[in-house]
């Protein structure tokens, strides 16, 4: 078992495009599902039912929605730029299904014809791409906007565009500081690095994560950061204008977008398929084969790849991205909407230098540590909890007005109530008292 | 194979460049700008310059045609369109000099033949790899940026600064004219 056991070209290229099929039907279909879950959570959130006619709990509903949408009326606006506008849709959707293509869901598994990664494409620059392609994810988005001719769509794409610009660079930062406790830009690395610090970086990098967890959720317009779509004030925003499956399109993209950033998220900060206070799944494609550690020497140990091995990291990280799927619809249902200037207040003037100080002090903390010649194990990642733990309880004091978490049940002080400053944005509706 | 992926990249950016000068709408010409950006991001993919692919995708097609088709929608250009294109002597001398730029690159081009550029391409191209395998992707573009050329870099970091500084001080509106 300790030679590479590669794959010839032929199964390379058969087994590269079973894989890509594999995970985009699993992608949309987790995306199907995910509307349906979003309205049943909803549901019982807001202490309702939800959908539950079609099928056993309803669970037939998302086929019945997909057929609804095909088969309705394709409207098309007089007064749109119509090659912009079909083109809007397409824009918007590429990006998001391409996306979830660097992100490794399962350790290797091994085959006949040679052990094969459990990730569609192992690219040297990993969350680069990631990071490269989401950002093209706002064309579609502005384009249809503008394309619409309409107001309401109109401004909601310049939203769009101005808040995924914004939090670009909040996401942008907080990767940087994961980047510099793996070393590399590759997912694969950053699970293996996480087996090898003995803790999920969540631990280490805690104010990294509240920084990624913020920016992605603006990042894919869910709320409370889904300005460019507010109901109250924009209609629906860039999609106004479009019906059946164009509207599907780009809800599908905002599905799909989701599903990656969840998985994203359990990648960097959860382990990826990482199963917890067990070293057996730990591997990692070395230049002498797949090893699962080094000795005491520096030498390294040989891993086997095993069927139930690879079976098992799959259900792990399924368990780790549900969560953040969950986190989601929970989070969508439970905060309210952000006004416009408080999006741009708390993406340039909170996040932006939060993560570049925060980055600073994960770089400090790192050159220390390497200084004193401390191993990166259990011991180094232990310093860096208590660091960024103390970091993010005091961002935590200083962001929160409340000082800490006031809470329903908390006495209401009516005389120290902060009475926010008109918003400066001109032309914007008078907020409402 | 890399050669048809080569051509097909080179025909969109190519097309895409000249579809930029001659659309008729701004946002029409900044979607072939974008269209030419990424087919040269998939060049450099075929030159396995993976790194500089992300970040030409990552700068100049996500962020910065972003903030120009954000400046372009907010001024509303395009829906009333006015050629600004006038052939004059002007245009005519902008021709000629593009024409002989060009005559001389290809001369240039095809000077050097088949051999390649440099007479020892494979052993840098070798140290290039190991240097590759030893320190990653990154770490190969940013050791010489943040040792050898760290005065530089810094330069146009301020460079940028003072461009911000300048872009905020044009803007802001006069406290002489009493309106905000």
């Amino acid at each position: 078992m300790h030679e590479m056991n590669e794959l010839s070209t032929f199964w390379f290229v058969t087994i590269g495009a079973i894989k890509v099929l594999a995970v985009f039907t699993v992608v949309m279909v987790v995306v199907a599902y995910m509307t349906l879950a979003e309205r049943r959570v909803s549901a019982f959130i807001q202490d309702r039912l939800g959908p539950n006619r079609v099928g056993p709990f309803g669970l037939l509903q998302p086929i019945a929605d997909g057929l609804k949408n095909i088969i309705k009326e394709e409207t098309m606006p007089g007064t749109a730029a119509k090659l912009y506008f079909v083109l809007g849709p397409a824009l918007a959707i590429m990006p998001a299904v391409v996306t979830f293509a660097v992100i490794p869901f399962a350790a290797p598994l091994p085959t006949p014809v040679g052990t094969v990664d459990m990730v569609v494409a192992d690219v040297p620059i990993g969350i680069l791409y990631i990071l490269a392609l989401s950002s093209l994810a706002v064309y579609g988005i502005v384009l249809s906007g503008w394309a619409s001719n309409n107001k309401y769509a109109f401004l909601g794409g310049l939203r769009a565009s101005a808040q995924m610009i914004s939090y670009e660079v909040a996401l942008g930062l907080s990767v940087i500081a994961v980047l510099l406790l793996i070393g590399n830009v590759t997912l694969t690395e950053a699970v293996w690095q996480q087996q090898q610090l003995g803790m999920w970086f969540i631990l280490p990098l805690s104010l990294a994560f509240i920084f990624f967890l913020i920016s992605a959720l603006a990042e894919t317009n869910r709320l409370p950061f889904d300005m460019p779509e507010a109901e109250s004030e924009l209609i629906t925003g860039y999609h106004t204008e479009y019906s059946a499956m164009k509207f599907s399109m780009f809800f599908i993209a905002e599905y799909a977008h989701v599903v990656t950033a969840s998985g994203l998220l359990a990648t960097l900060f959860l382990g990826g398929w990482d199963i917890p206070f067990w070293t057996g799944d730990d591997m990692f494609r070395h230049e002498t084969g797949w090893i699962r550690g080094f000795d005491a020497a520096g030498a390294p140990i040989p891993a086997t790849p095993s069927v139930l091995i690879t079976l098992l990291t799959l259900g792990a990280f399924c368990v780790k991205t549900g969560f953040f799927l969950l986190l989601y619809i929970w989070i969508r249902w439970t905060l309210p909407r952000f006004r416009y200037d408080q999006v741009m207040h708390l993406g340039w003037k909170i996040m932006l230098p939060g993560s570049l100080g925060y980055i600073m002090l994960v770089a400090g903390t790192m050159l220390v540590l390497d200084q004193l010649g401390v191993p990166f194990g259990l011991l180094y990642g232990g310093v860096l909890t208590v660091v960024s733990g103390i970091t993010t309880l005091a961002f935590i004091f200083f962001v929160d007005r409340d000082r800490v978490i006031g809470g329903a049940h908390r006495k209401i002080k009516v005389a120290r109530r902060h009475v926010p400053a008109a918003p400066k944005s001109p032309g914007g509706p008078a907020a409402s008292s | 194979m890399t050669e048809i992926f080569f051509i097909l990249f080179a025909v969109v950016a190519l097309g895409g460049a000249v579809g930029v000068v001659i659309s008729r709408t701004p946002i029409a010409s900044l979607l072939f700008m974008v269209a030419t950006l990424a087919s040269v991001a998939g060049i450099y993919v075929l030159f396995e310059a993976h790194f500089l692919a992300a970040i030409q995708v990552l700068v100049y097609a996500g962020a910065i045609m972003v903030l120009f088709l954000f400046v372009i929608m907010l001024l509303n250009l395009g829906h009333d369109y006015r050629a600004d294109l006038r052939f004059g002597l002007w245009s005519l001398l902008g021709f000629v000099v593009v024409g002989l730029t060009f005559g001389v690159l290809a001369q240039g081009f095809l000077d050097v033949g088949d051999t390649g550029f440099r007479e020892d391409g494979a052993a840098v191209a070798a140290a290039l790899d190991a240097a590759v395998q030893e320190q990653g992707v990154a770490g190969v573009i940013a050791e010489p940026l943040f040792t050898d050329y760290v005065v530089a870099f810094e330069l146009m970091g301020l460079l940028l600064l003072v461009a911000i500084v300048a872009a905020v001080v044009l803007a802001k509106p006069r406290s002489r004219s009493g309106e905000s």
